[in-house]
This record gives C-alpha cells, sequence and structure tokens, in this order.
C-alpha cells in the first residue's frame, strides 16, 4: 500500500482514539454484562439466543452510529477546520486523502468490534459455560457486521465529499434504513410494472443490501451460513464499498475547497 | 491537468466495474437467499410483538409485511413447490399492524383456502382472518363477500355463505350482487350462474393482478363447464332423435341443432369424441375446468407463472 | 529559471441558490515570479490574495489560465516536494501535540525516517516552540498555532515558500521573529512568496511587492525602486505668509500653513525658485527630493481607474529592473 495512504489512515485512527470513540466500549461492556447477568438469573432457556441476538445487533448498531457520525466528518471537518489545506500543499494526491481516511475509519470500526466481539464471547461463556460448535456462526455473523460497517463508511464518506454534515448524516441514515430493508425493496420492484417498477429495480439495484448481511437471528438460532453466501456477501461489500469510494474521489477531485 | 485526469479515468472506470459487479453479486445474493428471506422476517412471529418492537411505525411495518407475502406467493406459485406455509402467519402479521388493510383479507381469501397448489389448503385460517377482518371492518361489504365466497366455494356450507352475503347486503354501502348472491345460496339454484356470479364480483372488487388473473381463469373455466354440459346435452338429444351418435359436430348443425362450430373461450373449437364425449382442444390451456377433459386426466392447473 | 509563472490565472464561484450569478474572484492575473526572490502580495482583505494562494497550492481550480511553479504543472506531485505553504490563520489536527504533527507532516511529504525527529525539533526551536512540543495543539493560542504553521511549511526544506497573511495574530515580538525567519529563509536562497495587508512587513523584507485589489493585480514593483525613485520634483519648505509670485510663476504647487509655505517644484526649476527665495529674503527651512513612499504607491493602485495598462507597463519595467539588479 501506498505509505501516505498508511499515514492517513493511521492519523484517523489516531484522531478516533484520542476522541474517546472507543469509550462507546464501556457502554457496550455495561449493556451486555447487564444483559447476560439479568438473562443468568431468570435462566429461561433462551440465555444463549438472548446474548447472541443483543450482544450483535448492539455491535452493528453501536458501530453503525460511529461509523456514520465519523465518517460525515471525515472530509467536510477537515474542510472547514482548513486542516486539509496543509496535508494537499503536501505531495498527497486527493484520492490518497481519500482512500486513506477510508481505512482509518474502517480500521477503527474493526479495533472496536473486535473488542465487543470479545465481550460477546465473554457474555456466551458466562451463560452457557462452554462453547459449542455453532457458536463458530456468531463470527460469520460478526464478519458480516463488519462488512456492513464498510459499506456504511464508505457511503458517509461519500456523501461527506460533497455534503455538508447535517445532510450526510441524514442521507447515510436514510441509506440505512433502506438497505435494511433492501429485500423487501427488491421484492416490491419484482412484483411492481411500468415506470414505478423500473424506478424501484433501479432503486433496488442502487441503495446498499443490508439484509443479506444480517443473519444475526440466524446465527442466534445456530443455523448455519451457506458458504456461497459468505463469498457472495464479502464481494458484493468490497464492490459496493469500491463503488461508493470512487464516487466520492471522482467529486473530491473537483472541489473548490472554500 | 493530465495527472489529474488520469486519476478521474482510473476512478469512473473503477466506479463502472464496480457497478457491474454490485448488480451481479446481489443477483447471485437473491438466488442463494430465495425463501430464505420470507423465513428470516418470520423469525419474530407473534404479531403483537412485532407491534411492540415497530415503535408505533405500524402503517409502514404493515405495508412491509403485505409486499412480503404478496411477493412471497408469487415466488413460491413461480417455483412450483405449492409449499404456502408461510402465507398465513405474514397475513397475520400484516391485518394485526394494521386492520384496515383490506386487500390484505381479500388475498387470504382467495389464496388461503384453496388445495395446493393453488392456495395454502387452510380454509380455517382463511375463515379466522375474513371474521378478524370483519371485526375491525365491520362496514366493508367486501369482508362479508370474501367470507361468504370462502363459505361457498371451499366448504360447500350454503347456509353459513347465505348468512353472510345477506349481513354484507344490508350495509350502507354494499355491492348490487349481494342481495342476489344471498338468495341464490338459500335456493342452491343455477350452479354456473352463481359461481360466475361470485368470480365476476371478485374479479370486479380488486385490483391485485394475482387476484385479477385467478378470477378471470376460474370464469373461462365456468364458461367451458358450462359449454360442454350444453353440447353433451344436444349430443344426447341428437341421439334420442336419430338412434346413433353425431359422427361431427356437422352433424348437430345439419340437424338444426347447433348453429355454426362451437368454440372455447380461447377460440379452439370444441371436439366431438367418440360416445358423445365433448372435449376441449388443448386442455392444458384452460385451467381449472372440470369438464370436457380426456377420461382420467386431472383438471389442469396454472403452470408456474411466467416470470412477471 | 522562475520559480512561479501565473498564466492568465482566473477564478470565478457561481454563487446565488441557482448558482447563476458570477463572481469574479481574479480576473486573468500574469506574474513572474524569480527564484530567490521575496515577492510579497499586497491587498486589503478580499482583494484576491488567498484566493491565489489556493489556486497555485492546487486547493481551488482556476476557471481558465494555468501556472508553473519550479516549470511544472500545480498538479505535478513532484511540486508539491519542493513547496512550503502556511494557510492563513491555520488550523491544525488538534488531537495531536506539536512534535506529532510536524512527524506527520513530515511523513506526507516523503521525508525518509532518517533525520525525520531530528529535523522536526530543529524546527521546533527555530519557532521558539521546543518548550510545548509535547502539548496536543488544542491547548494552543493563535500565536503559537502560526508558529506550528511556519515550522510545517519550512519543515521540508522546500524551496519555494508561500505564507498567508504570516504576521497575522501575533504579537509585536512574534511579528519581529517571523521577519526575521523570511529574512534567514531569503539568506538561504529560498523563494518566499507571501501575503499580507501591512505594509510595513512588505517594505521591510520584499525585494518586490505586487498589488492586488478586487481581483485584479494593480501594479508590480521593486520596493527599492519604488522608494528611492525620485520623481523629478523637489519639496522647498521656507518662513513665509504669502506665497511669492516669482514661485508660482515656476509651476510651484504650494500651500501656506501658519508662517510656513511648503511649495513643490520641479527639479530643473530647483535652482530658480532659490533664488527667488533669496530675492525676496525668506529664510530657508529645508529643500528635500520627493520620495514616494510604498503606501503612497499602494493608494495610488487601489484608486480606480488606471488598472490594466499601468499594472502591465510595471511588470515590464520591473523584469528589466531585476536583470539590472540581479538578486
Amino acid at each position: 500500500m501506498n505509505s501516505r495512504i498508511g499515514y492517513i489512515a493511521f492519523n484517523t485512527f489516531r484522531e478516533a482514539v484520542r476522541d474517546r470513540v472507543l469509550y462507546n466500549l464501556i457502554a457496550f461492556a455495561l449493556l451486555l454484562s447487564g444483559a447476560a447477568i439479568l438473562v443468568g438469573e431468570i435462566s429461561i432457556d433462551i440465555e444463549r439466543l438472548v446474548v447472541v441476538n443483543l450482544g450483535l445487533t448492539a455491535v452493528s448498531l453501536f458501530g453503525v452510529v460511529i461509523a456514520i457520525f465519523i465518517g460525515i466528518g471525515l472530509v467536510s471537518k477537515e474542510i472547514d477546520k482548513r486542516t486539509l489545506y496543509t496535508v494537499l500543499s503536501r505531495p498527497v494526491r486527493r484520492w490518497e486523502f481519500v482512500v486513506g481516511k477510508f481505512f482509518g475509519l474502517t480500521g477503527t470500526l474493526v479495533v472496536n468490534t473486535f473488542f465487543m466481539a470479545l465481550g460477546v464471547f465473554l457474555a456466551l461463556l458466562y451463560v452457557a459455560h462452554k462453547f459449542e460448535k455453532m457458536d463458530g456462526w456468531v463470527l460469520v455473523a460478526l464478519y458480516f457486521i463488519v462488512l456492513q460497517f464498510l459499506m456504511v463508511c464508505a457511503l458517509a464518506l461519500f456523501f461527506s465529499s460533497f455534503s455538508t454534515p447535517l445532510m450526510s448524516a441524514v442521507f447515510t441514515f436514510a441509506l440505512f434504513v433502506i438497505g435494511s430493508l433492501a429485500e423487501d425493496l427488491r421484492g416490491f420492484a419484482r412484483i411492481t410494472h411500468g415506470l414505478a417498477g423500473w424506478i424501484a429495480t433501479a432503486v433496488a439495484y442502487v441503495v446498499p443490501n443490508f439484509s443479506a448481511l444480517n443473519v444475526i437471528s440466524q446465527v442466534a438460532h445456530g443455523d448455519a451460513v451457506p458458504g456461497r453466501l459468505i463469498l457472495y456477501n464479502s464481494v458484493y461489500a468490497l464492490l459496493y464499498s469500491t463503488m461508493a469510494i470512487s464516487g466520492a474521489v471522482l467529486i473530491f477531485q473537483r472541489r473548490n475547497l472554500k | 491537468m493530465t495527472a489529474a485526469w488520469r486519476v478521474n479515468l482510473a476512478a469512473a472506470v473503477v466506479l463502472l466495474f464496480s457497478m457491474a459487479g454490485v448488480a451481479a453479486m446481489l443477483d447471485a445474493i437473491d438466488r442463494t437467499r430465495s425463501g430464505n428471506a420470507a423465513e428470516e422476517s418470520l423469525y419474530l412471529r407473534s404479531p403483537k410483538m412485532l407491534r411492540r418492537l415497530s415503535l408505533g411505525y405500524t402503517g409502514l411495518l404493515a405495508d412491509i409485511y403485505w409486499t412480503r407475502a404478496v411477493q412471497y406467493f408469487g415466488e413460491q406459485h413461480h417455483s412450483g413447490t405449492g409449499d404456502f406455509r408461510l402465507l398465513a402467519p405474514l397475513l397475520e402479521i400484516t391485518t394485526e399492524l394494521d386492520p384496515k388493510l383490506l386487500p390484505a383479507y381479500q388475498f387470504g381469501a382467495t389464496f388461503l383456502a384453496p388445495k395446493p397448489p393453488n392456495g395454502a389448503g387452510l380454509p380455517g385460517s382463511a375463515l379466522a382472518l375474513m371474521r378478524y377482518g370483519i371485526e375491525h371492518n365491520p362496514d366493508q361489504w367486501r369482508l362479508y363477500y370474501n367470507l361468504g365466497f370462502l363459505y361457498y366455494t371451499e366448504l360447500k356450507d350454503y347456509a353459513h355463505a347465505a348468512q353472510a352475503f345477506a349481513q354484507g347486503a344490508q350495509l350502507p354501502v354494499t355491492n348490487e350482487f349481494m342481495p342476489i348472491l344471498a338468495a341464490r345460496m338459500a335456493q342452491h339454484a343455477g350452479e354456473f350462474d352463481t359461481a360466475r356470479m361470485l368470480w365476476f364480483t371478485t374479479y370486479q372488487s380488486t385490483k391485485e393482478s394475482q387476484i385479477r388473473e385467478n378470477a378471470v381463469e376460474h370464469l373461462l373455466a365456468l364458461q367451458v363447464d358450462e359449454d360442454v354440459t350444453r353440447l353433451e346435452q344436444v349430443v344426447e338429444k341428437y341421439r334420442l332423435q336419430t338412434g346413433r351418435w353425431p359422427g361431427s359436430m356437422s352433424d348437430l348443425e345439419r340437424a338444426g341443432l347447433i348453429h355454426g362450430t362451437p368454440t372455447d373461450p380461447k377460440g379452439h373449437p370444441y371436439r366431438l369424441m367418440a360416445e358423445g364425449r365433448i372435449e376441449v382442444q388443448d386442455p392444458q390451456n384452460i385451467y381449472f375446468i372440470t369438464k370436457g377433459l380426456p377420461p382420467g386426466a386431472a383438471p389442469p392447473q396454472p403452470p408456474r407463472q411466467a416470470s412477471k | 529559471m522562475a520559480a512561479i509563472e501565473i498564466l492568465d490565472l482566473e477564478k470565478s464561484y457561481l454563487v446565488g441558490f441557482w448558482r447563476k450569478r458570477q463572481k469574479l474572484a481574479l480576473r486573468p492575473l500574469r506574474l513572474t515570479i524569480e527564484e530567490g526572490e521575496v515577492f510579497g502580495f499586497l491587498g486589503p482583505n478580499g482583494a484576491g490574495k488567498t484566493t491565489t494562494l489556493k489556486l497555485l497550492m492546487g486547493l481551488v481550480f482556476p476557471t481558465a489560465g494555468t501556472a508553473r511553479i519550479l516549470g511544472k504543472n500545480l498538479d505535478d506531485p513532484e511540486v508539491k516536494s519542493q513547496v512550503g505553504f502556511l494557510p492563513e490563520q491555520p488550523y491544525f489536527y488538534d488531537h495531536l501535540s506539536a512534535r506529532e504533527l510536524l512527524n506527520y507532516y513530515g511523513q506526507l511529504s516523503g521525508m525518509p525516517a532518517k533525520g525525520r525527529s531530528a529535523r522536526v525539533e530543529q524546527m521546533l526551536a527555530r519557532v521558539g516552540l521546543s518548550d510545548s512540543a509535547g502539548l496536543q495543539l488544542r491547548k494552543f493560542s493563535k500565536g503559537m498555532l502560526q508558529r506550528v504553521g511556519l515550522a510545517q511549511a519550512i519543515l521540508h526544506d522546500p524551496k519555494l515558500v508561500f505564507l498567508d497573511e504570516p504576521m497575522s495574530g501575533l504579537d509585536p515580538m512574534g511579528r519581529r521573529e517571523v521577519r526575521d525567519l523570511i529574512q534567514q529563509l531569503r539568506n538561504e536562497g529560498k523563494t518566499v512568496f507571501f501575503s499580507t495587508h501591512i505594509l510595513s512587513d512588505a517594505e521591510a523584507l520584499c525585494d518586490r511587492v505586487g498589488i492586488i485589489h478586487q481581483g485584479e493585480l494593480r501594479g508590480v514593483g521593486a520596493v527599492a525602486d519604488l522608494t528611492s525613485e525620485t520623481r523629478g520634483k523637489v519639496e522647498i519648505i521656507f518662513y513665509s505668509q504669502t506665497v511669492p509670485v516669482g514661485l508660482t510663476s515656476l509651476g510651484a504647487e504650494a500651500r501656506v500653513s501658519g508662517d510656513m509655505v511648503n511649495a513643490v517644484v520641479p527639479e530643473e526649476q530647483q535652482d530658480a525658485a532659490l533664488e527667488v527665495l533669496r530675492r525676496e529674503r525668506l529664510r530657508l527651512i529645508s529643500l528635500t527630493p520627493v520620495r514616494s513612499s510604498l503606501e503612497e504607491y499602494y493608494i495610488q493602485k487601489l484608486q480606480p481607474a488606471e488598472a490594466g495598462d499601468d499594472a502591465r507597463a510595471d511588470d515590464s519595467r520591473d523584469k528589466e529592473n531585476r536583470k539590472g539588479a540581479g538578486v
């Protein structure tokens, strides 16, 4: 990797850490340990289910909130504060800046998710006293959640490259919600005809498909995730992020920095 | 600015390729997950729990579940498995979230009760859905109509059917056929006409394309059944007059019993078979017919729907 | 080789809700700055100084025209490693300490790891921040940030330094230090292009100045010429309550103030004018050639009317001057 991208990514990561982003882990730990203890007390035979469902949902939501709130400021904050001037007056290409920012933010989220995942497995151990084979699928669900973060980061960065932070947040959050219902949208597109059908189909292809990345309930029930889905989802998330990032680069390339 | 344009060009190329890749992957993911999606949407089967979790956005959630139900039925129908297990819970959740979503009741009345592969084969669920609907929408004649329809076509319970149509007929806003249907039920008379009126009313009172197509097919089949019955009566009459079976349709015409060559609703002439039986030319072409079939043939079913 | 060649660089923004109105930020600007020169870009706030610098740094894109820095195109990444830039009222990543920031910028500038931290310490010392180098920048005052900005601009030993209002936000002591720093850069043979609206700074530091107003270059000149140039007139001050008739006939512009008269006459009439005074027995107070100050030049260029031709004439004259001076 281009070393400048690495430096920018590391600086982004360092900024997130010093801005106390990782403090969310404390809230997460409190939530999860509270839930684990509570479920352990009640013991109604669904401890594992509750811990996996609650844990993974929290991992996903915490991460998405972080991705959106840091992601939307990645570019626009640097323009507003004019920190970008002294960066771009160095031998740094604009695309390197965008890509570096993306890696920095996803790196932050990967580290964050790693600690959260650790928490989920500890809680599982606490309520079930041992690991089972099907707990392996929880790892797949966590992997899918990270893929989801990649896409949200890329989208936030994309909007951030031309819009204000507030609008970027609105757009990204809207796409997150729509993307979570993407399969319904695709279904809707399939049973709609005429112009509306065309539009629905086009929209269904452009919005991120988070439905297929959400296997939380499935793994909570101990169901397997097909290997092909893991492959397709990986390729899909990478391509989608690439798409959003290259869009961001195209816009940012010609952006005048006020 | 050559360096900048090189970056632009590269980014544009990457953008296009990744867009194409995204579309291809989405299709692949869909193929991997077809059916799975509806299954997953029902991990939470308690409509009341869903209602609580919807944070008050029940209308939107109901619409989403309604779309899922229609899509699920269409997909299952298309795949030809005849497996509609999830239709009932999907419709129950939809109507629990929004009890005034009338199309959902009509869909349920049409597709929940019939035996597979035309429906889920759950007349009990269908009746329960209609009663729930009437409870929440007591002024909608369509729901009474659907209830009567279910009693008549699926359960052959003419007394309850008559009662449902009669109740619906008394509403301030109702359909002109409702009192007639109520009367017909009481007499059990004119099977074809009654059935025709029912399917016609169904057709008329909905905009949902799957229900409409279904009603049209039934109307066509009724026409065939009626034609075949009448033609066979004519053949019998010919035999009584001449003492032998007619050799062709033109024998009947020469005897002045029919005018021209009778054709089925799709325009194919009916065929006169041995021993005066009447058959349609292409039995696979008209669904739901009970008459005019080759001996021993099962009533044809709608094929896997052509993809839309 | 010219350090900066600006070839009709032009920038206009589309403003208004529908982005239909055009606002001209910079009219076609043509300017050449030689290597080793200290050039002051003067103009009131909002004149287009910052726009010019942003165009040269590739932060905004020109509507028309091009520029070459050190003989290379603006978007040539090579250029940036030989250029340092201090933006106006700089603001930096405030989660970093001054040392970390300089180190980061050193990395981005492609400075080899070996010797980088030594260079960072050296720069911190040079701008007087050694003591607070480990402090996060969010705790820095405006003046300290300005110093960090200077340090980062010269960190990678660039050949060419762009400074946007380098003295703003500094106390008198700080201004003094920045002046010294620019002086040192000049001695090291660097090219310095700085913008300011403070004339005394420009007068003290610059080889040449350009005056920009309302997005238009109004004039360029060598400071030495502008301030030493006699305009062929002398000012004569003497005791008198009236202007002698003989003086007026020599074409003098005279003004009476109290018991003193202040008269300006063409240089060739100097002797004749003194003769008049002697004849009238008036006491001479002083006789000095009239020098124009930079301020006078500046004010004159800011007047509307005489725009384009003037600037171009100045420019060509200027080039000759430079050749002669051979800086």
